[in-house]
């Protein structure tokens, strides 16, 4: 699919996007639960002190144990990123770099605050006190969020360039707080940050779920299926408000990238909204079309013009329309089920004052952490394969940022076995956990390598004093 | 004034990724060299316990560097990825083996999973520092040119790079072994406490050794950069030469007081003994100096700003996690109750 979208441009460019899609695809769900985990953890600790909540707690703790796991994978992952800002796109980095540098420096900051407090969080479980402890997360979770909003402003400033004034090629000035605040910054910031909790929080759900449809149908799961839903499904809502808005900005300031989303060939009024369908050839197969629905939504009047991508040549239009326009769709299509699922919720807890008992409902939790996944990457596909052929929007181009050496292909090839290798890992080791916790075999082998030995054998110091 | 400002922040950023991403780096290399279950679960749970709850705040500081790098000379940063693409790759891959090595380990009970586990992250410790000297070796040899096309094989495995290579490794010995000397003795491990003495010894010998061959080396094939570097960068190299006279001597006579500093002053030493000696210039044997290299003073501005409030935010929450630490207050869970 990547290689498909990445498709009609030649060199170096096409398995460079592709690697690029390959590890910041990767790397986004370990930055959603970076971004949001830390926050349910915190909830999760918060119940358990308060209210002197046994299953709370635990939850709290074990979720704190695959927390580290998952912000080490991230912590590694992340920086790959940043080594392949250079290494993939130099042209990039050696015309912007100055301008975009400043919100990653940002990001630095609370990248730095979110690594101390983690190992602080982390492993100061046993011998901090409750709520000290519980306050040494706290800045993880506020840094988390302000160093999303610093990556995404590079992101959106990519997609609305601002901010600086050049002269013969050089950057001759740059206003950090324009480049910063961004157009495109102000729904693209609230968007993702929306989005990594609903990743997370519908995550969590949907291990519990999962259990619960197992038939482990017991407080300590419905607690951890509750704690990870709620926060989730409360954000819904909202997150459907900011894409919408969001979508209607795209339609003024990206209208190339929207005529892609949503199958606009030519600029006109009263144009059609497409569910789902196949363009092929300038016929569209096996959709479903709602006249003047676009025009509408883009304007709130039928008579609304929206521009087509007859508006630029051919080589300005963005590859694949039809991946765009499913995406989209598809992204869209699983906010909404999503939020009827917390609608149903919401229902019966108003009328009844208990989860929904139907199995549909449990099936739907279980699947529903996938699904905010697959609606996640699918907004990253429409963003992303949506400016192309640009990589800065109108200013440089996706070729003209690529690296100039040869081999992309087998350092594309050898990331994808790597990154393979390492998301089975890390699931194994998550689910190795979770099957130690099931036995109640609490045991932890704190020494590396083989069976832990007789206390005598140890250090004095290290036993407990 | 901006420009040399900012080429201060990143050497300084360097500095503290060397010493402290360092030593994380060293903890590999002696988890390496270990030997086998038994014998090598002594040292391996001291240096397991020294490096989990830090290493990836430590390990921010190469982001951090990074970005000052792109953001402040960007021009010097294209030409360096783009000549130095094949060390930077292994040097990321390395990077993500040893941290996604060591976060599992530490969660997997079966034996088998844990040696491979472990011995990833162990050997994936020894690959990065190797490659980044290689890199900083290319760069100080003046093999990256201003405006690159290509990758080249020969800027990172001249002699020069190779040694520097070499030289990253035994310093992260070095920095780490000094390390848990201090960790050993704090927790009262005879045991230990001589085991890894002889190691900081060793490894302070071998990387002794290395600099001086590298300088030997740089002698015959970069008397450039031979005599910035025994000219006005000497008081530097002479300090780090004196650091690690002392290392040995306090490590012999058994005070450790203040040895680990001394150990990462010497690090530091070397880092700024190379930043001087090749000051103004970014990209030796080219034009691209610390004041022409693509980003116009606003940025550079920008980035002193915010390395200011980066330090006011990020320097106590340090000290914090150094102090606990040090406390051993983070420890592993152990227990579930």
């Amino acid at each position: 699919m990547v290689l498909l979208a990445a498709g009609r441009v030649g060199g170096e460019v096409v398995p460079a996007r592709a690697q690029m899609a390959t590890t910041l695809g990767f790397h986004i769900i370990l930055a959603c639960l970076g971004i949001a985990l830390p926050s349910i953890v915190l909830l999760a600790e918060f119940i358990g002190l308060r209210r002197q909540d046994q299953t709370a707690m635990r939850l709290a703790r074990r979720w704190s144990q695959a927390m580290g796991v998952l912000v080490a994978v991230g912590a590694v992952t992340g920086t790959v990123l940043s080594f392949e800002m250079g290494l993939l796109w130099p042209g990039l980095m050696r015309q912007y770099g100055a301008v975009l540098g400043f919100p990653f420096g940002v990001e630095g900051i609370f990248f730095f605050l979110e690594a101390i407090f983690a190992g602080i969080y982390l492993w100061g479980w046993r011998r901090l006190a409750g709520w000290a402890h519980w306050w040494s997360g706290v800045p993880i979770a506020v840094s988390g969020i302000f160093g999303a909003m610093s990556v995404i402003a590079v992101n959106s400033w990519m997609n609305q360039p601002g901010g600086f004034t050049q002269q013969d090629g050089r950057i001759t000035s740059v206003n950090v707080w324009q480049v910063y605040f961004n157009h495109a910054a102000v729904y693209e910031m609230p968007h993702m940050i929306l989005a990594a909790y609903m990743v997370t929080g519908f995550t969590v759900a949907g291990v519990y779920a999962a259990g619960i449809v197992r038939g482990r149908r017991d407080r300590y799961h419905y607690t951890g299926f509750a704690l990870g839903f709620v926060p989730a499904a409360v954000l819904t809502p909202f997150q459907i408000f900011v894409g919408d808005t969001a979508a209607r900005a795209i339609a003024q300031d990206q209208p190339v990238k929207f005529a892609a989303m949503e199958y606009v060939a030519r600029t006109s009024r009263q144009v059609p909204e497409w569910l789902g369908g196949i363009y092929v050839n300038g016929r569209i197969f096996a959709g479903l079309k709602i006249p003047v629905l676009d025009s509408l939504l883009v304007g709130f009047g039928p008579g609304t013009q929206v521009t087509g991508w007859d508006s630029v040549p051919p080589a300005q239009r963005p590859p694949a329309v039809w991946l765009l326009h499913l995406c989209f769709d598809a992204m869209v299509g699983l906010a909404f089920l999503l939020l009827l699922a917390g609608l149903w919720a919401a229902y019966e807890w108003w009328r009844r004052r208990r989860l929904p008992p139907q199995r549909l409902f449990w099936a739907a939790g279980a699947v529903s952490g996938v699904a905010a996944i697959v609606a996640m990457e699918c907004g990253w596909v429409v963003t992303e394969v949506g400016r192309q052929p640009w990589v800065v929007y109108r200013l440089q181009t996706t070729s003209a940022a690529a690296t100039t050496n040869g081999g992309v292909i087998t350092s594309l090839t050898l990331v994808i076995v790597l990154y393979a290798i390492l998301g089975a890992a890390t699931i194994a080791v998550l689910r190795m956990l979770a099957r130690r916790w099931r036995r109640g075999d609490t045991a932890e082998i704190s020494v590396p390598y083989g069976p832990p030995p007789p206390l005598a054998d140890k250090p004095t110091g290290r036993t407990e004093l | 004034m901006a420009a040399d400002t900012v080429g201060g922040i990143l050497l300084a950023g360097i500095t503290l990724y060397a010493v402290f991403g360092g030593a994380d780096f060293g903890g590999g290399l002696w988890d390496l060299l270990a030997g086998g279950d038994r014998r090598g679960q002594l040292p391996r749970d001291l240096i397991d316990e020294s490096i989990t709850p830090v290493w990836e705040a430590n390990h921010v500081w190469l982001v951090f560097d990074l970005v000052i790098f792109w953001t402040a000379f960007p021009h010097a940063f294209a030409a360096v990825m783009i000549t130095l693409a094949l060390p930077l790759w292994l040097a990321v891959a390395g990077i993500v083996l040893r941290g996604a090595g060591f976060a599992f380990r530490k969660e997997i009970t079966r034996l088998s999973w844990q040696r491979a586990a472990g011995a990833t992250f162990a050997f994936s410790s020894l690959l990065t520092p190797f490659f980044m000297g290689t890199v900083i070796g290319a760069i100080a040899t003046g093999a990256v040119p201003a405006n690159p096309g290509h990758a080249s094989l020969a800027a990172w495995t001249s002699p020069t790079a190779v040694l520097a290579g070499l030289l990253f490794v035994a310093a992260c010995g070095y920095l780490a072994a000094v390390y848990l000397v201090g960790e050993a003795a704090r927790r009262g491990d005879q045991r230990m406490r001589t085991y890894f003495t002889r190691r900081a010894q060793a490894a302070t010998i071998v990387a002794g050794a290395l600099s001086l061959a590298a300088l030997a080396e740089l002698h015959g094939s970069n008397p450039a950069l031979y005599a910035r570097l025994t000219g006005r960068a000497l008081p530097l190299v002479a300090l780090a030469a004196a650091c690690g006279l002392a290392v040995l001597i306090l490590l012999a006579v058994g005070r450790l007081t203040g040895v680990r500093v001394i150990a990462a002053l010497g690090v530091a030493a070397v880092v700024w003994g190379w930043g001087v000696a090749q000051y103004p210039v970014l990209l030796p044997g080219t034009g691209v100096t610390l004041s022409n290299a693509g980003a116009p003073t606003d940025t550079l501005v920008a980035i002193v700003v915010l390395f200011i409030v980066a330090a006011l935010l990020i320097g106590p929450a340090f000290i914090v996690l150094y102090a606990l630490q040090s406390r051993r207050l983070l420890r592993d869970y152990e227990d579930e109750s």
